[in-house]
């Protein structure tokens, strides 16, 4: 099977979480992406763990591996002459330039946009930074909390009478790359119709108000009644149907029931045929908010969640048409039967970490397949693109490491 | 044969610890000399890798940061942590690897290490009877302190530049880093000099290396020149002398032969004999032009004479056959080697010189063996450390860290 | 509390050294205060170390002369010479005739007083003495000796004869310098292998010391010269042994900084050595050049073609350069930092700044002659400063102290060692011939 972008070429400089998961997600599905990382070190994310064993090696970050899935690494130095040289010959000759930096980076190195536009007028530009080039906070430093905190989301998270909490992880930056994803490839297919390209300000911050959650719907619902989005404990939810997390025999199942004609597959879910039709609990100013009534359905809810696993409740819960997902750990997830018969995850192989399962694709599509491949070593293609690409020869190579300039 | 090898297991440092954060050849070149000699050498690495990692020469000249020549035999028998003394998590680390240590060896620059709160003073408050082992340019102090130097400007900066080469050409330096070398030998004179204070008198100090003063009182004659010079009213004595600068009419130098080139030296007078005997020319002592000898040995109208023939000779022999013919009679001559010469070489394989050296990424090489062979305290081989392969060991096993210190350290940038 | 004396102090070690790789180990020792007592003969004046005894006229007429002071042997030149004065210094020295069973004798005497033996006689020396480890050991179950003849003790070449440029030539250094457009016959003059091997034995004998301190135990050590200089020839060995590749001598060239190279100046055969190490070091040093215009130039704005152009670049720093002071350009360069230094001579080393702010140079006293300025410590340490230079001994100057107080003999006994002619102050040679030796 061909991949969907067959013969799109991308050089990537960029770094960490963010722009690498954009690039993954071209790489995944045919794009040839060429991964530029520093010399000394390559990609700090190199640094980050969970690590293979715990032994924090920069070829064995689990994060890393993920986010560079498909990629090629050569290692070089923009601050050298050379450096820059090299970056414009392969900017000349690529689709798409994906860079993260802080805006004030690349046009210090005497790299920015205009520049690249010269060699190539087609080249699309994707420049992610936290706050976009310009503005009063473009320097600012952030980091996945205070993205989220930025947003505005952040304090609409949590429990009223505690702080506002974060999501976890760095799922925010993972987003953010899904979203410079779509715009580069817009962008792209853009200029494959107009013949030019463009430089794309996607702005970390931006990216959270807009499209974080229903981010844009409660910006206009602001708008209409003045109201925020506020942080809900459970007791605010309107119906006397279980609407979150609860526990179950073994772990914990997340329950999500609103209207009234559900009432009867929570009812079938829990096998009490009998309180289908109770008019104790149908009649509206019982079933919308009112907590006595409220506090016996959680009563008999609760004797039927300790009988059943996380899994045996939600698929009883599916059963009957009523919303609940298992609250999954990472352990569940590896051995999930519907994930392992869709072949969700796939086995890859790296030399130095040795094979693990890995994420597989996030879509299907019909005509193309998504690639699994591994992530590079540090420099591994350099030989690859400046001696059989570029033309340098090996002891021009030896002397570039010499020089630091690779 | 090499029986002084299997004396014993007993290394002459193995009571010694080295931390050593310095790079560049010539610190690394000292704690090689004490890490082969049995001392535990910590060498402590930036995150990204001491940076003669890019250095070649690499094998099939793909450069790769664990298969540097050079590194792989500056640093052999050495144990490898990393960390940033820039940041003060790793001042930490490092004021803790000190704390057992005998001996600490950096070449920062003049300042650099008190303005991380890791100066002398410091050091000794944890550990006072700590040396260390300062190897800078040109010293802590002074007007040329803040000089950059490389292997050139330094040898330049010498004194001995000056009278290398031919008069009528400039100045030309010795082969590669050899002088940098040279002052790592000399580092380690300095640097047990110290560590015996330490440990039989349980005093430590400071040592303040300045590789010019170093370069310029050790290198080649440099000391002998230098009061030379004084002796004449600053008229050096040794000046760059090419091949035609008379001395006497004994060949002297390096000479031409059939597959190469051998080194003839010269200097007494009865080597003059030595060498007729060899050319099988001995009847010339008996010619007129030849009395008195060794006057005649100053007459440069003989040059000519002596120089055909022994051009003749050599440009018949190989440089293996010219070295055995002369040898045979005390003459002094030896071949002029190339590395493949050496690989060969009868008298360095008959000592079993070369060492084979297993290395887990770069893969098994010959390395130059041992330097010298001390009958009790034998040389040791030993390979190189990978970047950071001994993070676990040294910071959790010995200095108590857990794992996911070391997950978060290593985030931050501080390992 | 008493300051901390220098490691050496109170060792005392036997000096058998010859020509230059020995002695200069020595200097190295004597500075950490070590006694170092060199053992001299009466009937094999030591020409390599001390000199000739008698000059040839032609050799002073032919330019020689230079080792001794304004070109003057004066009567005892071994007395005068630079080599023996500069390596001789902080070192005793008696004299005996180790040929004789009676100077054997009073050797290892010696060698009993004695912690160390030091010694890069050549191979086969001390063997026709019957002087080897195992007779010492005898006499002195702790003795230390560390023994560098050429080419070690063992071999094909264990019986060579040579010198440094022997060594340097055998183990590969001799092949890898001098003039890219030049064959290796125009080296000279200059020589690394000795300097390397004198401190190779220096820190050898500190080794074995720490060693023999930890357990009582001495030792002996071999070492070949050629040996310690091959380690110093690193990136040469390792491109052969991964890649089987012969390098040619670079000249002044650097493998990777490029421009780098030496470069002519105002004045008489005075020059100056500048590394450009990066790009960013070029672009100021073209700035600096007033030749801006280079560091945007395709042909050497980037380290690729920079090098492969480095040739194009002499005559346009030389050109720079020609008129200028070495030293004003080492100021005004490394003022920019860019990595250069003037070529110093011996001819203006003395006023070099630095060295005289750094106290460099001691004042050592040539007996009859007058003070000269001796290279002096070559490190500095806190606590216990290398020992200041002291001159060099007379010949058989300290007899009486060795033969008296270090090894006991009595007044009569030392009467007899001098008509035997194991002591004195002069060659035998330039002596008349005595009567009644005893063999």
């Amino acid at each position: 099977m061909p991949f969907a972008l067959d013969g799109v070429k991308v050089v990537d400089l960029s770094h960490h979480i963010a722009g690498p998961y954009c690039t993954k997600l071209l790489a995944d599905y045919g794009a040839q992406v060429i991964k530029i990382e520093r010399p000394d070190g390559g990609d700090p994310a190199r640094r980050m763990g969970p690590f293979l064993k715990d032994d924090p090696h920069p070829e064995k970050s689990g994060p890393f591996l993920h986010l560079n899935t498909n990629k090629k690494s050569i290692t070089l130095n923009l601050k050298t002459e050379l450096g820059k040289k090299i970056l414009l010959d392969l900017v000349e000759d690529a689709d798409i330039l994906v860079e993260n930096f802080h805006p004030r980076v690349m046009p210090s190195l005497g790299l920015d946009y205009p520049v690249f536009e010269a060699r190539n007028r087609r080249i699309i530009m994707t420049s992610i930074s936290n706050f976009g080039h310009t503005g009063p906070y473009r320097d600012y430093k952030m980091s996945e909390i205070e993205a989220y905190a930025m947003g505005g989301v952040m304090h609409a998270t949590g429990m009223p009478e505690r702080e506002p909490i974060k999501l976890a992880l760095t799922v925010e930056q993972f987003f953010v790359g899904n979203v410079a994803a779509a715009a580069s490839m817009g962008a792209f297919i853009g200029a494959l119709t107009s013949g030019e390209g463009q430089q794309l300000d996607l702005s970390i911050m931006e990216m959270q108000v807009g499209h974080q959650d229903r981010g844009i719907a409660n910006l206009i619902t602001y708008q209409y009644s003045g109201q925020p989005t506020f942080r809900r404990s459970r007791e605010l939810f309107r119906t006397i149907m279980p609407n979150g997390v609860y526990p179950t025999a073994e772990g914990y199942a997340q329950f999500s029931g609103g209207q009234l004609a559900w009432w009867p597959r929570f009812c079938r879910m829990i096998d009490r045929l009998d309180l289908i039709d109770d008019p104790h609990f149908t009649t509206p100013e019982n079933f919308y908010n009112n907590p006595e009534v409220r506090a016996e359905v959680e009563a008999f809810f609760y004797e039927w969640l300790f009988q059943n696993t996380k899994q045996e409740a939600m698929e009883k819960a599916q059963a009957e048409g009523y919303l609940a997902g298992a609250i999954n750990t990472m352990e569940d997830v590896f051995n999930d039967p519907h994930l392992a018969a869709r072949n969700f995850f796939v086995k890859i192989d790296h030399p130095v970490s040795g094979t693990l399962k890995y994420p597989g694709p996030p879509f299907i599509m019909s005509e193309t397949s998504w690639k699994p491949g591994r992530a590079p070593l540090l420099g591994e293609h350099n030989r690859e693109v400046y001696c059989a690409r570029l033309g340098f020869s090996s002891e021009d190579l030896v002397r570039m490491r010499e020089q630091g300039v690779i | 044969m090499m029986q002084q090898q299997l004396a014993g297991d007993v290394l002459a440092l193995s009571d010694v610890t080295v931390v050593d954060i310095s790079t560049g050849i010539p610190g690394s070149f000292c704690s090689k000399l004490l890490a082969d000699f049995g001392a535990d050498v910590i060498k402590v690495e930036p995150p990204q890798g001491d940076p003669t990692r890019s250095l070649g020469p690499f094998p099939g000249d793909v450069p790769h940061p664990e298969k540097s020549g050079l590194f792989l035999h500056l640093n052999t028998n050495k144990r490898g942590v990393t960390l940033d003394p820039s940041s003060p998590s790793g001042q930490v680390l490092l004021r803790r690897l000190v704390g057992n240590a005998d001996l600490l060896i950096e070449s920062f620059g003049p300042g650099k290490m008190t303005d991380w709160g890791l100066g002398y003073e410091e050091l000794a408050k944890v550990n006072p009877r700590l040396v260390v082992l300062s190897i800078s340019n040109c010293g802590q102090w002074g007007p040329y302190k803040d000089f950059k130097l490389s292997e050139l400007t330094l040898y330049a900066l010498g004194g001995t530049l000056h009278h290398t080469g031919i008069p009528e050409r400039e100045p030309v330096k010795m082969a590669l880093t050899v002088i940098q070398f040279q002052m790592g030998q000399v580092a380690a004179i300095a640097a047990m000099a110290g560590v015996m204070v330490s440990k039989w008198q349980g005093v430590g100090q400071y040592i303040d290396f300045s590789l010019f003063e170093a370069q310029a009182g050790t290198i080649d004659r440099g000391g002998i020149n230098i009061l030379t010079s004084a002796y004449n009213n600053r008229q050096p004595a040794i000046v760059r002398a090419g091949p035609d600068s008379f001395r006497t009419i004994q060949p002297g130098g390096v000479y031409p032969c059939a597959d190469g080139y051998v080194q003839i030296t010269s200097g007494r007078p009865e080597w003059f004999k030595r060498m007729l005997k060899t050319l099988r020319r001995e009847d010339l002592l008996l010619e007129e032009r030849y009395q008195p000898f060794p006057d005649c040995l100053y007459r440069a109208d003989l040059k000519d004479e002596i120089d055909a023939l022994v051009f003749e000779w050599t440009l018949q022999h190989t440089k293996r056959e010219c070295q055995e013919l002369a040898q045979a009679n005390e003459w002094p001559i030896t071949a002029v080697s190339t590395m493949e010469d050496l690989f060969t070489d009868p008298h360095f394989r008959g000592r079993n010189y070369f060492v084979p050296i297993s290395h887990p990424i770069a893969g098994e090489f010959e390395y130059p063996g041992p330097p010298a062979l001390p009958a009790e305290t034998p040389w040791k081989p030993g390979r190189a450390p990978l970047l950071g392969e001994h993070n676990q060991e040294i910071y959790c096993t010995q200095l108590g860290y857990s794992l996911e210190d070391l997950g978060r350290m290593r985030e931050q940038g501080v390992i | 509390m008493a300051s901390p004396r220098l490691p050496l102090e109170g060792i005392r070690i036997v000096d058998l050294t010859i020509v230059w790789a020995g002695p200069s180990g020595t200097v190295f020792l004597g500075d950490l205060g070590a006694e170092l007592v060199r053992v001299e003969s009466l009937q094999h004046p030591d020409v390599n170390t001390r000199g000739q005894t008698r000059i040839p006229k032609a050799a002073l007429e032919g330019g020689g002369g230079g080792q001794f002071p304004k070109r003057d042997p004066g009567d005892r030149p071994w007395e005068r010479s630079a080599s023996f004065q500069y390596s001789g210094r902080n070192k005793i020295s008696m004299t005996v005739d180790l040929e004789r069973e009676s100077g054997k004798e009073i050797f290892l005497r010696l060698v009993q007083k004695s912690d160390v033996v030091f010694s890069n006689y050549a191979a086969g020396t001390l063997e026709k003495l019957g002087l080897t480890y195992p007779v010492l050991r005898e006499a002195n179950p702790k003795i230390i000796m560390v023994y560098f003849p050429g080419f070690g003790l063992s071999g094909p070449y264990k019986y060579f004869k040579g010198f440094g440029t022997n060594m340097e030539a055998l183990a590969g250094l001799t092949a890898l310098r001098g003039y890219t457009d030049m064959d290796v016959t125009v080296n000279g003059s200059v020589f690394q292998a000795d300097a390397a091997a004198g401190a190779m034995g220096a820190f050898l004998t500190l080794l074995a010391l720490h060693h023999r301190n930890r357990t009582g135990k001495g030792q002996f050590i071999e070492m070949s010269q050629a040996e310690t200089t091959l380690h110093h020839l690193s990136q040469a060995w390792f491109q052969y042994a991964m890649n089987q590749r012969l390098l040619d001598p670079m000249g002044n060239r650097d493998g990777a900084a490029a421009p780098q190279g030496v470069y002519r100046c105002s004045g008489d055969d005075n020059w100056v050595a500048i590394t450009i190490e990066d790009d960013k070091m070029w672009a100021t040093f073209c700035d600096v050049i007033g030749r801006p215009e280079l560091s945007h130039d395709p042909r050497y704005a980037d380290i690729v073609n920079r090098y492969k152009h480095q040739d194009d670049l002499d005559p346009i720093i030389a050109a720079w350069t020609q008129d200028k002071r070495h030293y004003d350009l080492m100021h005004l360069l490394q003022g920019r930092g860019i990595t250069a230094s003037a070529v110093i001579s011996h001819r203006e080393i003395f006023d070099d700044p630095h060295l005289q702010a750094r106290g460099f140079f001691k004042q050592v006293e040539l007996p009859g002659v007058g003070l000269f300025p001796h290279a002096g410590p070559v490190y500095k340490m806190s606590k216990t400063p290398l020992k200041e230079p002291h001159r060099a001994p007379l010949l058989g100057e300290h007899n009486e102290y060795v033969y008296k107080t270090v090894l006991g003999y009595s007044e009569e006994e030392y009467q007899q060692f001098v008509r035997d002619q194991h002591i004195g102050d002069t060659y035998i040679d330039l002596l008349p011939k005595p009567q009644g030796v005893s063999p």
